[in-house]
């Protein structure tokens, strides 16, 4: 994660996140109908705020040209050396939101490491838990939503019961 | 439509069935908006045979983004003031996710009515997959 993104939130992007859940909703597509709710305008659903990642320069789980990918292509994987890890998992997100995210918003988002801690499991070996703060902010330096997400990477991969 | 807090009682709950038959097209989706190109959630080659798993399974984040659409459809549009989830188990193609919300508190907040919810979603197996919390504004 770069440090500082900048996030403009465009309705375009809503209505296609708002699809990516399953959510038909009007409120966010639909410029007339919002207009005639109680937040009277087009709003994100709820989790749409980690789509922040789309523009992080530096996000690690998107393909970049003329470099190698870790999935698979002629080979099961890009890498000659695919990490031993598995990689990370999504283990906890929490958001807080000052006010509701709507198009034409443009954010600064702001990361900070949290804590780390480790715990063993049965099913996946040790874990290593990290936690990641992240404060968006709109052109006029408000703040508008609060993410900390906890990441964890597994010793090994999940058991399946 | 807004719920309101003289209506409400600790132990309502509300459920939906916020997905049925989870497709691998809903992953690619998923994976396309929120920029969230992982190979465990696209790629069934990479998954299987580098990573070690049965085959690609969902994003966490898309089941909560479908969690969030049960609590959306309950408390109304821009009421949510938080939301929080535990992933405890991976979701998978083919799953059919049910997601509840259960009233823990109604009180106060800020000269506000404010509804605190447990939230949990599980599996067409009785398995849960999240676990989380939400706090909501409520009318009076």
């Amino acid at each position: 994660m770069a440090d500082e993104i900048k996030f403009p939130v465009e309705a375009t992007h809503i209505m296609m996140f708002a699809r990516s859940v399953g959510d038909p909703n009007p409120i966010y597509y639909d410029e007339e109908y919002a207009k005639e709710t109680e937040v009277g305008h087009i709003i994100a659903p709820p989790t749409f705020p980690r789509a922040v990642a789309q523009f992080d320069p530096d996000y690690h789980l998107r393909p970049k040209p003329g470099e190698k990918w870790f999935g698979s292509g002629k080979n099961p994987t890009g890498l000659t050396e695919p990490a031993k890890s598995t990689g990370g998992l999504h283990a906890e997100q929490h958001f807080e939101y000052h006010r509701q995210p709507k198009p034409g918003d443009v954010y600064t988002v702001t990361t900070k490491p949290g804590k780390t801690w480790e715990k063993e499991s049965a099913r996946a070996g040790k874990l290593t838990f990290t936690e990641t703060i992240q404060e968006y902010r709109d052109q006029n330096g408000e703040l508008v939503v609060t993410s900390r997400g906890v990441g964890v990477k597994t010793e090994r991969p999940v058991e399946q019961k | 439509m807004a719920l309101s807090a003289s209506k409400l009682k600790v132990g309502d709950t509300h459920e939906e069935l916020v997905v049925d038959d989870l497709t691998r097209t809903q992953l690619v989706m998923y994976a396309g908006t929120s920029g969230d190109y992982n190979p465990l959630h696209t790629d069934d080659v990479y998954t299987r045979e580098v990573a070690g798993y049965p085959g690609v399974f969902a994003h966490g984040m898309l089941s909560m983004g479908l969690t969030g659409k049960m609590l959306t459809n309950y408390v109304g549009d821009g009421r949510l003031k938080k939301y929080g989830v535990r992933f405890t188990n991976q979701v998978w193609p083919g799953d059919s996710l049910t997601a509840k919300a259960t009233v823990a508190e109604i009180r106060e907040e800020n000269g506000e009515k404010v509804v605190d919810l447990t939230v949990e979603t599980v599996n067409q197996d009785g398995k849960t997959v999240i676990t989380g919390t939400a706090t909501a504004r409520v009318d009076p």
